[in-house]
């Protein structure tokens, strides 16, 4: 008989739209992290690490990327004779179809998928955080309470707390009270998104609001069980966690990597972070190149300047190039002469000779004043930068370009540049 | 593919002086994230071989470890797959292997079970690209017996140590001189044969009634007349792991755009096992000039000209030229090495200095205490 104690779910359906164009055609979990990861790699890392070897990814939104990267699992070891890693993609139901349409109901679809393993508890995670967490832990402090639901939930400056959904404990660490993004909060545990519930506990939420409209964790399931007066109860977490949700979070989470002793230390024995790395030869840095505080990956080929950077796997960063406080993903190339100034590049650009990236003063956007508020040059994958052209501060450009599509060959702060095509 | 390949990774080399005492040659590590034997295994699943066998002996504990899983070059199959097989006692042999040809004689069960009608010989310190296939019509379309894997050296260098041929107009072999005291010719072995599996079967079994157990002097050299023996040139890299020269000239070919890109950015790719290590990272007061640097590298000090394998620690003000930097060294603040090649998991005090000459490279072997992060 097949029994796991505890499985996984990990929700990466998702678009990540305030990530702008780097999510037009990838899903946010597939987003490229710290010159060699991918955003999912954290939690499906976290999970063979802390012993859970069955794990359930739900994917909808432009699944291709996450699905080349997850194949089989064999990067995380959780290639499994019974359990491993599954992939589950809405499908079609003889009397009815529908996307995953909240993040319960995605798990709701999927009861069948967990009640194979018959869980005793079912862990919830989101695939869009950048931590290093031992749910086995977790699930301890879970088992001790004899709790329903656990949540974990970190302190976070209280001048803050207002952006986070908020929890409220007794001295037994035990919820007393919800509170989503609140004017005056009472405490400064947020919530991390990440719970563990006992599954016959979910399964009766599930079923009992499966008519649900958008039926989602925090809005639904556990006020739900909250009423139902189930014991729920905050794991404080005090370690390092990122979201990774927006345009300037990506970029700070990145820039942290670099410095001398990181917060997010990835050089430890401990707690090793795995990930698909297709590339293997060693980097080259040529003899006329210069690198001050960078991580730089796999076979990428350095034969400019480069300063407080995270350069990926495979990049090419042409004689006489000068890259500075940016993200340059995978496959990229920036030719001879180019400028590059606070900008996140994506996998496969191509940025021409002598073009300029980030100059010139901040202007609020034209394009999304909700997703581009910060002073970045976003590039989106396989997008090309004809030479010459000057780019002003947060702009955001996708899709092959012309120098015909650069009126006096500059693109001013806070314009964009959105083309069709770019993907290869 | 229709063959078998045999990976024949038991040598030792004296001339790999130090650097031999840790492992077998075939597992030295090349070009910062590769293993010699990576060359060949990547060859032959680029060939489509199916089915391949190492043949170990000494000091093959590194070797094992590299080869734990075969997955890595996609050799985790139910049909066929990689086989690892060192010298066992058994009821009629409690030997060693005692040649090549012996080696092949002890596993000639795997041989005989096998269904595919050729055999792929390679030996595992070989740093090269073939696709085996093309060898194998070459050996069909010459009615070959044996075909012997050959590449033209440059005229000048010492070729004294390798297995010299000569052939007629047709690339019969004629001659094979194994490491002459003088060179006869610069048409060098590369140790690659292909032979019908059946022919090898009677040739090593026929060997074996004699009691010869060396593959080049017992069949290639004894049989060259009798047998159509045949050349194959190929016009690709290749390079011979078996001195510290070498071995270190090889490496430092690595430096060389047109070899990186030629192994590195051209199909088909090297395979090698995956180590989990971050990127590389670069602190301030790094200055790097014309290097190599792999996965998990962490460096603060200056490199010039060097080669640095995976998780290398390069310390403050610390000066590294000309140098090679096995796996997983630890370089304390303030040392200078020069024209050295640093053993691998070596912990080095900060205040050293090692010297080598560009026609000495020194091996540099240090095992003190360290204290992990």
């Amino acid at each position: 008989m097949i029994k796991k104690e505890m499985i996984a779910m990990l929700l990466a359906g998702g678009q990540g739209s305030r990530l702008g164009v780097l999510t037009s055609k990838v899903a946010k979990p597939a987003v490229a992290f710290g010159g060699k990861y991918r955003i999912i790699d954290f939690p499906l890392s976290n999970c063979i690490n802390s012993g859970i070897d069955t794990v359930g990814v739900l994917t909808q939104y432009q699944p291709l990327r996450l699905n080349t990267h997850i194949g089989i699992g064999i990067p995380w070891d959780l290639d499994r004779n019974v359990g491993g890693v599954t992939v589950l993609p809405p499908y079609e139901k003889s009397n009815s179809s529908e996307w995953y349409t909240g993040t319960a109901n995605a798990i709701y679809q999927n009861i069948d998928y967990i009640d194979m393993y018959n869980p005793d508890y079912v862990l919830i995670l989101s695939g869009d955080h950048i931590y290093k967490m031992d749910y086995e832990v977790m699930l301890e402090f879970h088992k001790a309470n004899n709790a329903d639901l656990t949540i974990a939930a970190m302190p976070v400056p209280m001048e803050e707390a207002s952006r986070f959904g908020i929890v409220i404990t007794d001295e037994n660490n035990r919820i007393t009270e919800f509170e989503e993004k609140p004017a005056n909060p009472r405490s400064n545990l947020a919530s991390m998104g990440i719970y563990i519930f006992s599954w016959p506990v979910l399964r009766e939420a599930l079923m009992k609001l499966s008519e649900e409209p958008e039926c989602d964790f925090g809005k639904h399931i556990i006020p739900y069980c909250h009423t139902k007066g189930d014991r729920i109860f905050a794991y404080e977490y005090n370690g390092y966690w990122k979201d990774v949700g927006t345009l300037g979070s990506y970029w700070e989470a990145n820039m942290e990597l670099i410095d001398i002793i990181p917060v997010f230390n990835l050089y430890e024995e401990f707690w090793k972070i795995y990930t698909r790395c297709e590339n293997l030869p060693p980097q080259y840095i040529s003899a006329d190149s210069r690198i001050e505080r960078c991580i730089i990956g796999e076979g990428t080929n350095i034969y400019g300047e480069i300063y407080n950077s995270v350069i990926g796997p495979n990049v090419t960063i042409e004689r006489g190039a000068v890259v500075r406080d940016s993200i340059i993903m995978q496959d990229s190339v920036i030719r001879a002469g180019a400028m590059v100034n606070k900008a996140i590049i994506a996998e496969g650009v191509t940025i021409g000779e002598d073009v300029q990236l980030g100059v010139g003063e901040y202007a609020p956007s034209k394009l999304d004043t909700k997703v581009y508020v910060f002073d970045l040059v976003t590039v989106g994958e396989n997008s090309v930068i004809p030479a010459g052209v000057r780019v002003g501060k947060n702009t955001a450009i996708s899709g092959v370009t012309e120098a015909s599509d650069y009126p006096d060959g500059k693109l001013d702060s806070g314009d964009y540049m959105i083309k069709a095509g770019g993907s290869r | 593919m229709k063959a078998i390949g045999i990976i024949l990774a038991g040598g030792n080399s004296k001339r790999m002086k130090e650097l031999s005492l840790r492992r077998a040659v075939a597992a030295m590590p090349i070009a910062g994230s590769f293993r010699s034997i990576d060359f060949s295994l990547s060859s032959m699943t680029n060939s489509h071989i199916k089915k391949v066998a190492v043949f170990t002996q000494y000091n093959a504990r590194s070797l094992n470890e590299h080869l734990n899983s075969s997955k890595w070059w996609d050799f985790g199959r139910k049909q066929g797959g990689l086989y690892v097989f060192t010298p066992t006692i058994t009821a009629d042999n409690s030997d060693w292997y005692r040649g090549t040809a012996d080696s092949i004689y002890q596993n000639l069960e795997f041989l005989k079970n096998s269904h595919e009608p050729y055999v792929v010989i390679a030996s595992g310190d070989g740093v090269y690209k073939l696709d085996y296939a093309k060898v194998l019509e070459y050996h069909i379309a010459k009615r070959a017996d044996i075909t012997v894997v050959c590449k033209e050296m440059p005229s000048g260098m010492d070729l004294t140590r390798y297995g010299l041929v000569r052939t007629d107009s047709d690339c019969r072999i004629t001659e094979f001189d194994e490491k002459p005291m003088v060179a006869s010719s610069n048409l060098v072995s590369c140790g690659i044969y292909v032979v019908r599996r059946r022919q090898l079967v009677d040739l090593i079994e026929a060997c074996a009634a004699d009691g010869r157990y060396d593959f080049v002097n017992d069949i290639l050299i004894r049989y060259r007349n009798l047998k159509r023996i045949y050349a194959y040139k190929m016009d690709s890299y290749w390079s011979n792991i078996s001195s510290v020269d070498d071995y270190y000239r090889t490496n430092m070919d690595f430096l060389n755009k047109d070899i990186r890109d030629y192994f590195f950015r051209t199909y088909p790719e090297v395979y090698s096992k995956v180590d989990d290590n971050p990127p590389a990272k670069y602190n301030p007061g790094a200055v790097v000039r014309n290097s190599l640097a792999s996965s998990g590298c962490i460096i603060n000090g200056e490199v010039e000209n060097s080669v640095l394998f995976k998780k290398v620690y390069v310390g403050n003000n610390c000066v590294i030229k000309n140098s090679i930097i096995l796996n997983d060294v630890y370089i304390g603040d303030n040392t200078r090495i020069e024209n050295c090649i640093v053993e691998s998991r070596d912990t080095i005090k900060a205040y050293m200095t090692y010297i080598g000459e560009p026609n000495h490279i020194r091996i540099i072997l240090e095992k003190n205490d360290r204290f992990v992060m």
